[in-house]
């Protein structure tokens, strides 16, 4: 099954919402396409997981959008503008977490928080004041311990938990976050993700979040987009997804200590009748739709053979 | 654009105050300092050819010139390669007006460092040797010649330093200048060598801004020893301006160049080629 047909996805989201608006976006390097066609948009206030195997074309896709890279061909516009031609004020609104960076290794946590914060002054406006306070944001990622310290003396998990405070300091409307949560420890995790949700709750950021962490994506994302081989193969929510590869479901009991797992297309049915036929017998009752782990595995799987 | 420069300058004296208090930094900057001191030590004794003035003396402002062109022209280029790699120049692109205040903080951050490293030469350098003397036109002459020295520097540097894309490309910057060095009468007068190289020394900046100096720290009487029999100020003035207009008319255009090309997977790239280099 390709699901490539169904895409109409793009469409979906007004185009006066569309704070991503990417029509037929190519890129080729030298005689090499590394994406053949990718079209998506994101509405205000979402989160967007973009998923795809290594080499589908995520880092370029995500740096297109950033305005670091120069695109092929196709209609990119992030917050209104094309990122190619983005200003100092478009940047101001656009929040942007890298992989592992090892900038500033001199300087302390607070001081340079307090001096990025600096650049995005000009940028305020009375609904949205600028920067987010220094110590407000050291709170919300959970280094405030760390104020003072260097740089180069933080953990892997507290240079990363300082990378998204930079990302966020200028509160940004769009922030890009590339493998947000590697290095952190399940504390670290839960809180981060406890963030990403008063980012998108509250401040109406729209957040794009790339990962290999398929459960991350799962618990965060509104929406998930699936690039591979240079093109999106599929685009929904989790849910969505996973009755696009089956429309099974799972459902598990135990009866008189016996465990019984069984697979229906429609599980309402099934349970009404198993719950008329033995009541309050059944126990540890689960309804479970097919985990975005197999459905990746799944659309990927098809994706890779469809193309051979 | 006020609000960058104020940016860009609060991010100088940030650095400054960092690299002051860092001690490997505080060795880099003193260690050349020593080097110089044992120099001068080494010409004791010692005459400039032809006069009964000391060497050493008239050495001192030689190496202050060879220190402003080693903090323009060296450390921006550095600077600039190191930053690109550990993802700082990429921060600052992604932040409004980043970049603009990055150099302008670089300026400031080098401006200061070049003035530290001065300082380090000239205190203990006077103890050492005598005959120096600053009159009211050696003021004067500091005056403009310290600016137009990182004016004349500066650009070129970062030039340098926006085209090379790894550390490991510095012996390729280093080598060159230090030719130059060798050859700008720093230590010695170069009325002796033959003139073609007499005419290549006369072509860079670091013999200028040797005899800026010396015109600065030394008596009018000792201008007999150099080439025309004169400070040349004049000269000196034109040259470095010259070097100001190219180096201003190169390294805009350079460094937009070296900004476009910034992203994560640049520098993650940069980093992977770093890695397996230092794996073998």
């Amino acid at each position: 099954m390709t699901l490539t047909g169904t895409l109409g996805t793009g469409a979906e989201v007004p185009v006066g919402e569309r704070v991503i608006d990417i029509h037929d976006l190519r890129m080729r390097y030298g005689a090499k396409d590394v994406l053949t066609g990718v079209t998506f948009a994101a509405r205000r206030g979402e989160v967007l997981a973009l998923l795809g195997p290594n080499g589908a074309g995520k880092t370029t896709t995500i740096e297109i959008l950033e305005g670091f890279r120069m695109r092929s061909s196709g209609e990119v516009r992030v917050l209104g503008v094309d990122p190619a031609q983005g200003g100092e004020p478009w940047r101001s609104r656009v929040g942007v977490v890298l992989q592992s960076w090892r900038d500033h290794g001199k300087w302390r946590v607070r001081e340079l928080l307090h001096h990025l914060g600096r650049y995005y002054r000009r940028y305020a406006t009375p609904d949205k004041p600028r920067p987010w306070p220094v110590d407000d944001l050291l709170d919300a990622v959970g280094l405030a311990p760390q104020a003072q310290t260097r740089l180069s003396r933080l953990s892997g998990g507290q240079r990363r938990r300082l990378d998204v405070a930079i990302g966020i300091v200028g509160r940004p409307e769009l922030l890009f976050l590339d493998e947000p949560t590697v290095g952190f420890d399940p504390a670290a995790r839960r809180e981060f993700h406890d963030l990403v949700h008063r980012l998108s709750d509250v401040d109406d950021t729209t957040i794009l979040l790339t990962t290999h962490d398929l459960d991350e994506a799962e618990k965060l994302a509104d929406r998930i987009v699936i690039l591979a081989g240079g093109r999106i193969i599929a685009d929904g929510s989790a849910d969505e997804l996973s009755r696009q590869v089956s429309r099974e479901s799972e459902i598990r009991w135990t009866r008189d200590g016996q465990r019984f797992v069984h697979s229906a297309a429609n599980a309402t049915p099934f349970l009404r009748e198993l719950l008329l036929q033995y009541g309050d017998d059944i126990a540890d009752l689960e309804v479970r739709r097919t985990s975005l782990e197999d459905t990746y595995m799944q659309l990927v799987r098809d994706f890779e053979g469809s193309e051979r | 654009m006020t609000e960058t420069l104020r940016n860009g300058v609060s991010r100088g004296l940030i650095e400054l105050r960092h690299t002051l208090t860092t001690p490997l930094d505080l060795w880099g900057y003193l260690f050349p300092t020593v080097l110089l001191l044992g120099v001068l030590i080494f010409m004791r004794g010692a005459t400039v050819p032809g006069t009964d003035f000391s060497l050493g003396a008239s050495a001192l402002p030689g190496m202050l010139g060879m220190n402003l062109a080693f903090g323009g022209l060296i450390t921006i280029a550095q600077l600039l390669v190191v930053e690109r790699e550990d993802g700082t120049l990429l921060r600052a692109k992604a932040t409004p007006n980043g970049m603009s205040s990055y150099l302008v903080g670089k300026v400031v951050a080098v401006g200061g460092m070049t003035l530290v490293s001065l300082i380090a030469v000239l205190i203990p350098g006077a103890f050492l040797v005598e005959g120096l003397e600053v009159g009211p036109s050696g003021w004067l002459t500091l005056l403009w010649l310290m600016p137009l020295a990182l004016l004349a520097t500066m650009p070129i540097g970062a030039a340098l330093g926006s085209i090379f894309e790894s550390p490991r490309a510095f012996p390729v910057i280093m080598l060159p200048i230090f030719g130059v060095i060798a050859i700008s009468g720093v230590f010695y007068p170069i009325s002796p060598l033959p003139g073609w190289i007499q005419g290549i020394a006369q072509v860079f900046p670091i013999y200028w801004l040797g005899l800026g100096m010396r015109s600065a720290f030394l008596p009018d009487a000792l201008a007999s020893v150099e080439l025309g029999d004169s400070w040349r100020q004049l000269e000196t003035f034109g040259v470095l301006a010259a070097w100001a207009v190219v180096g201003l008319a190169l390294a805009p255009a350079l460094l937009r160049r070296m900004a476009r090309r910034e992203s994560g997977s640049a520098v993650a790239a940069r980093r992977e080629r770093m890695m397996s280099t230092v794996g073998r």
